[in-house]
């Protein structure tokens, strides 16, 4: 059921390639989650997330300094390796540090001939964020329109925000499944789909999440959850870990991740003004860590995904050296603590130490298991 | 070889007197029915100003350096952030600050004054989250953080720069609430000349250090850019820059130098690993002075580009004769003012790095540049491996170095101390003395 995911993962530049060749459309590739893509949808571009290989490398070290996470550099490497050529553009929305410096590192040393800085702001929080984001959701388009040679109507929005919305809305009900006691998907499962997302066109997506969506519901051979776990934390495709966790007898029910529900949590609203519909999604969705200040507005966002999806614990998980989910871990795991969700916080790196994790996780799964005792 | 005279500066100690005031009276607030926030050397301290002449800050960055300074009591401050569950590899500046609040331990003495409220801006990673987690620790104090990350200055454009003073204004709003003052738009007014007039007069100083011999070195301009991360609004800051720009003058003109052997010059770029300033003099022993850091030059300077082409400081609207009448001429002067920071432009690009750094590198003569690749800030040592690159693709000579400029577990010195010795060498020097 999820094999056409799982291809695309794996697959995904074969599938740019060939998606370019039968369309004759421009690929643009981008690092971060805020990147509206309504806009590039509307322009008629493929937008494709620049993942990491999570292969050892060194062609990184002349351009990225040792204590930037590994993510970042995992990105730039694929880069440089030549693994996109087939790029026409990269963009950024501003991020935090870390992946800002793979794309400046990407805009000097490898050509392409297109790049675009998407301001977006930080402090989502203010009421002043959305009139500046519409401003810079404009400055895009027109950026777009230059670059590719066409005016974008608001009929090519329209259909950009409803492609993306689609998107959304399957994905959220898939995840409704994972509410289930023995979901009919894998924390594994749903990272595939998720992350495949990100990567093909989502108008093949979505064609696919709504066949999957026929037949999962009475999927048979729905597993025994076992211990149900959430996972939060930074950019995660590591699928080893995943498959790692779920083979303890535990399943991966929920996540706050950029490369899970972060990513595709809420859509955009229709409103007269299509910018102001894709600015209102943007500053409401989920935010990522470098973004939810001044108050905490994860804690309990997290808290009621930990409840929707009846979890007995959570693994808290970042990439090492990356500041943003640094400064909240602690903040989760108290707040976790205190609302009766045990957590495990481990730090990936390119490859994941699988042995030690597992250990680990063992032990922690141990403990939750041995709560339901007593 | 040649010998210059030195002597030593005859402001120095009032400097020092103004820096010692500064941390006492923030202390001391309380006693004098003041109000104390905190916040980063970066943000609109003009601002906060406009509350009353009885308002004292404590810089968070200068506070972290002073505490690095301090060897033994950084220790257990880190120590102490660790214990809490943050990570090693954050800023050492902010684990400081967070340190000193758990130990709750003023580095200059007794305990850690509680702030009213606190005063941020955000470019870095870090900035908003440091005062959340300390706002956080402290029980809860008010926040107010101000988003700046609105792109290089020179793609500053209306919408940009709106973003950044509605929130100002927005800001003011809520300091009235939160103080229950009254905001005097005279004092902000005065408040914002003030700060133009000390950041461009701090370019003006460090302009003349393109004389040869440099009048001051690096680790004597650490200890006089400081007054303006600690309160560059203020006018006890802007005369005391006046000052120290005449004297300076006067340096040049009589051929003062700040190391007597001056043979080559260098540079650096962001925070020195703090306690171990020492590697300025070791640079001494080979007649190398550094003339300064782009931190120095461009956190706290305002500069541009002069009529002759070269770098210099920032016309102040003062001297282009410009009147400010109301609050919204004042923020908007006092955004326009900070996005054009150096310090905030590589954030965006490291060529705009690169390319500032090869200006000083010909502006002011250099030899070589030393970058340090600082693992305590992230924010500055962001895209410094491309810097180097380019630096060198330009035909400067560079020397890296690894630490950090607030926990010392991360500074080598030996090994730093070698690379000097290999980097001096390179360049032809030989030590002068022992
Ligand atoms: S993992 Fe952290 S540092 Fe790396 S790109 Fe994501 S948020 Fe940035
Ligand atoms: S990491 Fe550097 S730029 Fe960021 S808050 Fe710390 S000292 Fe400032």
């Amino acid at each position: 059921m999820f094999q056409k995911f799982k291809e695309w993962y794996e697959n995904r530049h074969d599938y740019a390639k060939e998606w370019k060749e039968k369309t004759g459309g421009k690929v643009l590739g981008y690092f971060c989650t805020y990147v509206p893509e309504e806009i590039i949808y509307a322009a008629g571009v493929l937008p494709v997330r620049i993942f990491g290989s999570h292969e050892p490398q060194d062609v990184t070290e002349p351009h990225i300094f040792s204590m930037y996470c590994p993510f970042c550099r995992d990105c730039l490497a694929q880069g440089l390796k030549g693994k996109y050529s087939y790029l026409d553009g990269i963009m950024i929305a501003q991020s935090c540090l870390h992946i800002r410096q793979a794309f400046t590192s990407w805009q000097l040393h490898i050509p392409i001939n297109y790049s675009y800085y998407f301001l977006m702001p930080n402090k989502v929080q203010s009421p002043r964020a959305k009139p500046y984001l519409i401003g810079e959701l404009a400055e895009f388009k027109s950026s777009l329109e230059k670059w590719s040679g066409k005016p974008i109507s608001d009929k090519d929005l329209d259909r950009g925000i409803e492609i993306l919305n689609v998107n959304r809305r399957l994905m959220r009900q898939i995840y409704e499944l994972r509410r289930n006691a023995n979901p009919p998907l894998s924390g594994l499962e749903a990272m595939e789909m998720v992350v495949s997302s990100q990567l093909v066109d989502k108008k093949e997506h979505n064609e696919e999440l709504e066949k999957l969506l026929c037949e999962l519901p009475t999927r048979k051979e729905s597993r025994n959850d076992g211990v149900r776990l959430m996972i939060v934390g930074s950019e995660n495709d590591d699928t080893q870990f995943i498959k790692m966790v779920e083979s303890l007898g535990a399943t991966l029910v929920i996540d706050d991740n950029c490369t899970g529900s972060r990513y595709f949590w809420n859509e955009a609203v229709a409103d007269e003004s299509r910018l102001v519909a894709i600015a209102d999604r943007y500053i409401e969705r989920p935010p990522c860590p470098s973004k939810d200040w001044e108050e905490r507005r994860r804690l309990p966002h997290l808290l009621k995904l930990a409840k929707d999806y009846n979890v007995k614990g959570a693994i808290l998980v970042q990439q090492k050296f990356c500041d943003p989910h640094e400064l909240d871990i602690p903040a989760i795991r108290e707040y976790f603590n205190k609302n009766g969700i045990p957590s495990l916080t481990l730090e990936l790196d390119v490859t994941v130490p699988v042995g030690q994790f597992k250990v680990r996780t063992e032990a922690f799964l141990e403990m939750l298991r041995g709560e339901e005792l007593f | 070889m040649k010998e210059y005279p030195t002597e030593p500066l005859k402001c120095w100690q009032k400097a020092k007197k103004i820096r010692e005031d500064y941390y006492k009276d923030f202390a001391a607030a309380k006693e004098k029915g003041g109000i104390r926030w905190a916040g980063g050397a970066w943000s609109f301290s003009a601002i906060p100003a406009g509350l009353g002449d009885d308002v004292y800050c404590l810089t968070g960055e200068p506070y972290g350096a002073s505490v690095a300074w301090n060897k033994e009591f950084a220790l257990k401050c880190q120590e102490a952030t660790e214990a809490k569950g943050y990570a090693r590899d954050l800023c050492s500046y902010m684990r400081n600050y967070w340190g000193s609040i758990l130990l709750n331990k003023y580095v200059f003495g007794g305990e850690f004054p509680k702030p009213d409220f606190i005063w941020q801006d955000h470019i870095c990673c870090s900035h908003a989250k440091w005062y959340q987690v300390a706002s956080e620790l402290e029980g809860g104090i008010p926040h107010f953080c101000i988003d700046v990350a609105v792109g290089p200055y020179h793609d500053l454009n209306e919408n940009r720069l709106n973003y950044v003073v509605s929130q100002l204004h927005d800001g003011i709003e809520w300091l009235e609430k939160v103080t229950n003052r009254k905001y005097d738009d005279k004092k902000l007014i005065e408040a914002v000349y003030n700060e133009c007039r000390s950041t461009s007069l701090w370019a003006e100083i460090c302009v003349l250090n393109k004389a040869v011999p440099a009048p001051l070195d690096e680790k004597t301009m650490y200890s006089l850019y400081v007054l303006g991360t600690l309160m560059k609004h203020t006018k006890v800051v802007a005369d005391f820059y006046e000052e120290l720009r005449d004297e300076v003058k006067d340096r040049v003109a009589r051929g003062i130098a700040a190391v007597g052997n001056e043979q080559c010059r260098v540079i650096t770029d962001t925070q020195p690993p703090w306690a171990f300033l020492n590697i300025f003099r070791y640079l001494e022993k080979y007649g190398c002075v550094s003339v300064g850091s782009l931190y120095t030059f461009g956190l706290i300077g305002m500069w541009e580009v002069q009529e002759d082409g070269t770098w210099g400081p920032r016309k102040t609207p003062q001297q282009k004769g410009i009147k400010i009448r109301t609050r919204d001429e004042a923020l908007r002067i006092l955004a326009e003012w900070n996005l054009a920071r150096p310090e905030w432009q590589h954030f965006y690009s490291p060529q705009l790095k690169s390319e500032m750094m090869i200006r000083i590198a010909k502006e002011w003569k250099l030899n070589g540049i030393l970058l340090h690749y600082n693992r305590g800030c992230e924010g500055l040592s962001l895209g410094i491996a491309e810097n180097r690159l380019a630096l060198m693709k330009a035909g400067f000579p560079v020397m890296t170095f690894e630490g950090n400029m607030g926990d010392e577990r991360e500074f080598d010195e030996a090994r730093t101390i070698a690379r000097i010795d290999a980097f001096m060498e390179s360049l032809g020097m030989s030590k002068l003395k022992e």
